[in-house]
């Protein structure tokens, strides 16, 4: 039995602690609204980032008999693009990326993902071929081991094959400036 | 057809089973002015769409998968419905009909044929698309809130309902009076 004078004080301790739980739920919740609004609120993090970039086979787009494989790739870094002619978000990046493309500041390399080669080759012939060379992945069994779920994808692997950085979602200016060229300069600077 | 392999990245919608990424409410615009010519203008633009869709659709749209018997059957639909679709989030694996699902899910098959345990093939999906494609998550510290979080949370309230009910049956209770009329 508490005495008299103990209960008041004991519940003023719950009630503080009631409301701070509450107020904790209140920020969880606030927060959780906040990290809604994101563009790439769905972006799954890639557990590749900092491991060797898978090893893949994969045909040119421009010259269907010419096999290119990972270890041919290594040296220098390059980005890599996956798009398709199929993927409206890819036209909306696509002048975004010819301009850093133009910069040769590194090699991009595009991924064209589950696509038919005609329409692929139309595409580039319409809206411009920014890329060095184009990787064409059919089926979309490479890309599995790559993690690619959609397109736009994009990543950057550095010379010694390394995945060093991937963006889901079409590359704005800000994702270039801000993400992939201080990253570029890292690389430039390591070596 | 195609449209339904469509991702939103910047919508606001709610994520749907979809492909691609950011497509803009293209179709909108026939149905806010309204009446019967803009649903004419839509019927027609599923018409011109469906016949190329249908084409381009047959290079990547698989098969149906080939079960060799009920037995693998089953497993595969175990071993799916625990994995998540990493396109359309809150769909597994089994239910999702985006087509990186179409493509996970033969990937799971082939796996399975190669005679790969349920625990090795969950490895393989979990090193290309992260922990995101477990259902359950491995328990070690990081998931230790996500697996015991709800039980320290109904053992906090159970404390807090026991103090309670406690502390009100110790108060001193007038006993009802004999000629009250309930």
């Amino acid at each position: 039995m508490s005495t008299p004078e103990a209960r008041p004080r004991r519940s003023r301790v719950a009630l503080v602690i009631g409301t701070l739980v509450f107020l904790g739920f209140l920020a969880l919740m606030f927060h959780g609204v906040r990290q809604s609004g994101r563009a790439d609120r769905e972006a799954l993090p890639s557990p590749l980032i900092g491991k060797p970039a898978p090893e893949f086979t994969l045909p040119l787009l421009h010259e269907a008999g010419h096999m290119v494989t990972s270890k041919e790739l290594l040296g220098t870094p390059y980005v890599l693009n996956v798009w398709g002619s199929w993927c409206p978000e890819c036209r909306v990046e696509h002048p975004v990326l010819t301009r850093f493309a133009l910069t040769k500041r590194v090699r991009v390399i595009g991924y064209n993902l589950k696509d038919e080669p005609e329409d692929a080759l139309r595409w580039l012939e319409q809206f411009g071929n920014p890329y060095m060379l184009v990787l064409a992945d059919r089926d979309g069994r490479a890309a599995i081991d790559w993690g690619i779920y959609g397109a736009p994808e994009t990543f950057l692997v550095d010379a010694n094959g390394i995945v060093r950085w991937k963006h889901v979602g079409a590359v704005d200016d800000a994702v270039i400036d801000g993400e992939l060229v201080p990253l570029l300069e890292q690389l430039e600077k390591g070596r | 057809m195609r449209d339904l392999l469509v991702r939103r990245s910047k919508s606001k919608s709610p994520p749907a089973p979809l492909f691609q990424r950011g497509v803009k409410r293209a179709f909108a615009s026939p149905f806010e002015k309204g009446g019967l010519r803009g649903i004419c203008f839509l019927l027609l633009l599923c018409l011109s769409l469906a016949a190329p869709a249908a084409f381009a659709q047959a290079a990547g749209d698989p098969t149906p998968l080939q079960f060799r018997d009920a037995a693998e059957e089953a497993r595969f639909h175990d071993l799916t419905s625990e994995l998540r679709c990493v396109m359309c989030q809150n769909q597994s694996l089994a239910d999702s009909n985006a087509q990186i699902a179409h493509d996970l899910r033969r990937e799971v098959l082939d796996l399975m044929h190669q005679g790969k345990s349920d625990d090795e093939i969950i490895d393989f999906l979990v090193a290309r698309y992260g922990e995101f494609v477990r259902y359950k998550p491995a328990v070690e510290p990081a998931t230790w809130l996500l697996w015991f979080g709800p039980a320290l949370l109904l053992l906090g309230g159970g404390i807090v309902v026991m103090r309670v009910v406690r502390s009100r049956s110790r108060r001193d209770v007038p006993a009802p009076a004999e000629d009250q009329e309930w």
